[in-house]
């Protein structure tokens, strides 16, 4: 479902990826592990076409991402959910608004979005506060409403960048655990991650990264790193 | 795609609402700029009679010579009318001219006395003529002086007043450009302001639109509520400005009047309202409208 084929990816004379090249499977729960400035961050944006490589193909599905074209990117984006460290969440809207979004630019129909979006924010633990706006919510209440945004759409993969950088241990778990549902329920998920005890308690795939360069690939994989 | 076009507009409204503060100040300037503009509107009216005043008192009138035939004298009239430059020819015969005479000195015994002893009508035929423009009154001039015109004319006005009608005519013509080119100016300026005041509004909003992109709204979806926010903008601030001019106008009216004593400001002003509201409105929602659509095509990259 996703390629990254040698791609490499320069600012300036600076390679922060280099020849990165690996697949993942429908369904699949992958962890991208590495210190910061390691490049995953940087092969995540190229993934979701905020980048583009240097070198080399970046493959999502039926799309060629590096070669999208600024207007097709929308259309892309649309088959992800993508939650990150800062959330990412429109601020003068409500936690339900937020959610409601995705769905409308997705064209969704109205009777829809009625009828899912407080599922799927009571799924994410946050039916009592669907009504309130993102600045009165907590990091870890942000963030549910960053995966309910993420999910609604039952995109082909979750893509999260570091999503529990901001939150305390209980809200963390909180937020793996919400992961783990998803992808059992059988959408992709993609966790870049420097959190070596969720990586090693996870017991799924890793892609470790290192200096730019890919340096291990093991399923079931623990997070070792020099 | 009616759907689409109503959650636009349903966002267009709530991030207008939402941002009020942003909103009140944008709006603010724009008022700013529509008073300039609805300014330069009523400049350029009260400007334009008063050259046209100027323009009408300008004109070349001719004595024909006693001894000549009312019918050669009618010719002269029809030929010069068939001239491009010539907007209308008055003919004033001998009879018609010492009524005339007479209407504007009704009370003047000394006149009335000094006609009486004449016996005879000692004024002359004449032709008043007026050109479109007053710069070609030298060209009219230069067909009467024609030596085959001699024998029946007796006097051209242009000859005398040549150097006063000619700066009349530079007087009016720089006044035009000077109108024109100061339109131009402070129209620009204002639309500059305008622009750059929507510029600042929507760089505060550049992280949602790149939210927006992230979670995959098209390129249409995002821009089109920053597009009814401008055109709301703009309608609010044109509305304003006409209601902030009336009592301007109604205050300003009377000195107007009192300079050019053939204008009634306040009477074009209320007579031309809707007008007015409607120019505004195009200046205004036009500057709402393209300062957004330019702006957001800036964060709609990545």
């Amino acid at each position: 479902m996703i390629t990254f084929n040698n791609v490499s990816k320069k600012y300036g004379s600076n390679e922060v990826v280099k020849e990165a090249s690996f697949k993942i499977n429908p369904g699949e729960f992958v962890s991208l592990v590495g210190k910061s400035g390691a490049g995953k961050s940087t092969l995540i944006k190229m993934l979701i076409g905020e980048e583009k490589p240097s070198k080399g193909r970046v493959i999502f599905g039926q799309y060629e991402v590096n070669k999208l074209s600024n207007k097709e990117l929308p259309e892309l984006r649309r088959h992800m959910g993508v939650i990150f460290q800062d959330f990412r969440l429109l601020p003068k809207k409500t936690a339900y608004e937020n959610v409601v979004f995705a769905m409308e630019v997705a064209g969704r129909p109205q009777k829809e979005i009625d009828e899912v979006t407080p599922q799927v924010l009571d799924l994410v633990g946050l039916a009592t506060k669907k009504h309130n706006f993102i600045h009165e919510l907590s990091g870890g209440e942000r963030q549910r409403v960053a995966i309910a945004r993420a999910m609604v759409n039952h995109p082909d993969v979750i893509i999260a960048d570091e999503p529990t950088g901001n939150l305390d241990p209980i809200n963390t778990w909180g937020i793996i655990n919400l992961l783990m549902k998803i992808n059992e329920l059988g959408t992709t998920v993609i966790l870049a991650t420097h959190n070596k005890e969720i990586v090693n308690q996870l017991e799924k795939r890793v892609i470790s990264m290192e200096d730019g360069k890919v340096i291990r690939d093991d399923e079931k994989g623990k997070y070792i790193l020099v | 795609m009616f759907t689409t076009f109503y959650r636009i507009i349903k966002y267009g409204f709530q991030n207008f609402s939402r941002n009020y503060l942003v909103s009140i100040a944008t709006i603010l300037v724009l008022l700013l700029a529509v008073i300039v503009f609805e300014g330069l509107l009523i400049f350029g009216v009260v400007g334009q009679k008063a050259i046209d005043l100027v323009q009408d008192k300008i004109d070349i009138s001719i004595d024909f010579r006693e001894t000549v035939p009312e019918d050669e004298m009618l010719k002269l009239k029809s030929s010069l009318e068939g001239l491009s430059e010539v907007k209308m020819v008055e003919y004033i015969s001998k009879d018609e001219a010492l009524e005339r005479f007479r209407e504007r000195h009704p009370e003047d015994s000394d006149i009335a006395r000094a006609l009486e002893e004449i016996g005879d009508n000692p004024l002359r035929a004449s032709l008043n003529i007026k050109a479109y423009n007053p710069k070609d009154y030298s060209a009219i001039a230069a067909y009467l002086n024609n030596e085959s015109l001699s024998p029946i004319i007796e006097m051209i006005s242009y000859n005398q007043n040549q150097l006063v009608i000619d700066r009349l005519a530079k007087i009016v013509d720089i006044g035009r450009q000077a109108g024109f080119l100061l339109t131009i100016l402070l129209a620009t300026v204002a639309s500059i302001v305008s622009f750059n005041t929507i510029l600042l509004a929507i760089y505060s909003s550049r992280e949602e639109i790149g939210i927006m992109r992230l979670v995959g709204a098209s390129n249409a979806f995002i821009r089109g509520p920053y597009i009814v926010i401008g055109a709301i903008y703009g309608f609010l601030a044109a509305a304003a400005g006409v209601i902030i001019t009336i009592p301007f106008v109604y205050f300003v009216s009377p000195f107007v009047s009192v300079l050019i004593p053939e204008m009634n400001l306040w009477g074009y002003f209320i007579g031309n309202l809707f007008t007015i509201l409607g120019y505004n409105l195009a200046f205004a929602v036009t500057i709402g409208v393209v300062s957004s659509f330019v702006v957001v095509k800036r964060y709609l990259k990545g």
